[in-house]
């Protein structure tokens, strides 16, 4: 069930579900068919409050498939394909913004 | 070094089966998150934006050539092949898996490495002087009494759910390179005038959202007092403290609020009552304890021996050693900063490979030893100086040789936005940027001693309150923005910067930061002046209206 603070979230424009898989880390979304995918592309996008508090509260019922499940921003192409919506999302899909140690 | 004893030993290979455990009852989900989470802090263990972050703490910050070579092949065998070193002499690794996290602790605790007291609200990691044990300046080995700390608060059950988090730094030089002055508890090792050992103790130091300098709460505790006082100290702040308001809860919050004279009244009631019982440390205690440190051999030697003199003809390797090599205890012999700063690259960074060619250097010229500085700087704390030529070249080869110690691109930043769940900005990519415009190294020399540090949020784990520089990033509409403070330290004189005027984007800081820069070097009053006395000198007035005028 999502937390009171989720349930008073204000949605202006696109969002989605985003977590971290359980047994790396690795950041998922939530997908139409109530699972998971790394692939932002699977992502379902809604635009209300209440559509996202439902696809929240569907994606907590169950937390050993992903952790930390939140509502995020994302914005949607001309084509229709699915970007992040800030930039905390951006470096979450794409990684850190420098290259790294190697 | 210390020693570990087989209680050490088997304490460590009994939490890692524990862990081992739980992680098995998280992955089958017979452990909730709810449940899971508390036990994995308790082990150094986050989740941040993409992936895992096992945060391992190095015990005042110091490491032997094994252990460091066991890091490389954590980093190397479990995450992608380096390791990022903090401002609280910790080691992080960003990218591990869960699944893979009980082998990894395992094999570190073989060598006595372990993530216990790098989260939580205890009692953290305790800090001290890189140069602990080889400084000329030191009163003892500040080591002893950490690691008498230390095994007096690993998991302490009255300890073990504080307020908040709880840190202590100790310095036993009048230099203080272990920020002292901004911990919970710092505490200044010195002989009073009857030559007797004690501790100056600072309380409710710390930077984060509500920045203070430590007060100072007993000018003078004899040594064997330290576990009794520290205790006086907990249980006060146990009692006290407030557990209501996360943002409140850190002991400078209460020191602040009843004010530094009530809280001393109140430690030393506590302190009576205990002071003489079971946590009094007798002579052979210490001594058990100081004995466990195993010093090297040094060999009678001279300073500034003939290959060391025969190789300053060498213009690149005389830059270095003015940069890097400090005077030692023991004359032939120096202690040497490893820089993690090289131009361009994240501060605090470290590859596998580079690791392992510091614990090689480390058995080959250092007595296997190694340090960690809250600078995000390795340091070797015994080299003879006749090896210091074929010391330099081998770092030289690894890109560990930048010499920039202390200099404007030696920069203090923690990982931001680029990893961190907490942060509201980077801090990496703006280190970098920096360090470019000051890649110069001539240029970077002229400038003279200038601390940079940036934090991505306000929980200023870059500490960039106490930067002679300090850069915040927060976030505003979306957009990334950084305050920008002048004039903070976090030596012996430790003071919180003043703020330069508003934020500015990210794109105008490295321009900016040049701007400050230029704008010393005109009104110093000449090249001995550093920037941080010309900041006290003038204020932040005068470059407020260089600066914000060019931008």
């Amino acid at each position: 069930m999502a937390s009171p603070l989720q349930q008073k979230l204000k949605v202006h424009g696109p969002v989605a579900v985003t977590a971290n898989r359980l047994t790396d880390g690795a950041v998922v979304w939530r997908t139409r068919h109530e699972d998971w995918s790394v692939d932002l592309a699977d992502a379902a996008v809604v635009t209300t409050a209440d559509e996202a508090i439902a696809l929240l509260a569907g994606a907590q019922k169950r937390d050993v498939d992903a952790v930390g499940a939140y509502v995020a921003p994302v914005e949607l192409g001309a084509d229709g394909e699915v970007r992040p919506g800030n930039l905390r999302e951006r470096i979450r899909v794409a990684g850190p913004t420098f290259e790294l140690p190697h | 070094m210390y020693v570990y004893d087989e209680f050490d030993r088997e304490f460590l290979a009994e939490r890692v089966a524990e862990f081992r455990d739980q992680v098995a009852r998280r992955l089958e989900g017979t452990l909730t998150e709810d449940e899971f989470k508390p036990l994995r802090l308790m082990n150094g263990v986050y989740l941040q934006l993409h992936a895992y972050m096992l945060r391992v703490a190095i015990p005042y910050g110091t490491l032997n050539s094994d252990q460091l070579r066991r890091l490389a092949h954590v980093a190397r065998t479990y995450d992608r092949g380096y390791g990022h070193f903090t401002t609280r002499q910790n080691i992080q690794f960003n990218w591990i898996r869960l699944e893979d996290l009980p082998d990894a602790m395992a094999a570190l605790a073989e060598v006595g490495v372990h993530g216990i007291q790098t989260s939580g609200n205890c009692i953290r990691n305790v800090t001290t002087d890189q140069w602990a044990g080889a400084t000329p300046e030191e009163f003892d080995d500040p080591r002893i009494w950490a690691e008498i700390l230390r095994q007096y608060s690993t998991l302490h059950p009255e300890f073990t759910y504080l307020p908040r988090k709880f840190k202590i730094a100790i310095t036993a030089a009048p230099k203080d390179r272990a920020a002292t002055k901004v911990h919970d508890v710092g505490l200044r090792l010195h002989r009073n005038e009857a030559g007797e050992l004690g501790f100056e103790v600072l309380v409710g130091g710390g930077l984060g959202r509500t920045p203070f300098v430590g007060k100072l709460v007993r000018p003078f505790l004899p040594v064997q007092h330290l576990l009794s006082y520290i205790e006086a100290i907990m249980r006060v702040y146990n009692q006290y403290g407030r557990r209501d308001n996360i943002y409140k809860a850190r002991i400078k919050i209460l020191v602040h609020e009843i004010g530094a004279e009530e809280f001393s009244r109140a430690v030393e009631a506590e302190w009576e009552s205990i002071r003489d019982g079971a946590l009094h440390l007798t002579p052979e205690m210490i001594a058990e304890i100081r004995a466990r440190f195993l010093y090297p051999a040094f060999e009678a030697a001279q300073d500034q021996p003939a290959e060391l003199v025969e190789a300053l003809g060498d213009e690149r390797f005389a830059t270095w050693y003015a940069n890097a090599v400090h005077r030692h205890k023991v004359s032939g012999y120096a202690i040497v900063t490893v820089s993690l700063k090289p131009i361009g690259a994240p501060p605090g960074d470290a590859t596998a490979d580079q690791m392992e060619v510091v614990a090689a250097l480390a058995d080959d010229y250092g007595f296997r030893e190694i340090r960690v500085g809250h600078e995000q700087n390795l340091c070797l704390p015994n080299v003879a100086q006749k090896d210091l030529p074929a010391l330099w070249r081998r770092l030289d080869a690894a890109g560990l040789a930048t010499p920039n110690v202390n200099h404007i691109s030696d920069i203090i930043a923690c990982p931001g936005l680029d990893y961190c769940a907490l942060a509201n900005a980077r801090a990496i990519p703006v280190a970098q940027e920096i360090a470019k415009r000051f890649s110069d190294l001539d240029r970077s020399r002229g400038i003279g001693r200038l601390h940079v540090n940036i934090s991505g949020c306000i929980n200023a784990c870059g500490h960039h309150h106490v930067g002679h520089i300090g850069i915040l990033g927060v976030e505003k509409n979306g957009q990334e923005f950084y305050q920008i403070t002048l004039g903070g330290r976090a030596d012996e004189k430790a003071q919180l910067g003043t703020l330069l005027g508003p934020a500015v984007s990210y794109e105008q800081v490295p321009g900016l930061i040049e701007d400050v820069v230029d704008t010393y070097m005109e009104l110093r009053a000449g090249p001995h002046e550093l920037f941080i006395d010309t900041v006290a000198r003038l204020g932040v007035e005068p470059f407020k209206e260089r600066v914000y005028a060019a931008h």
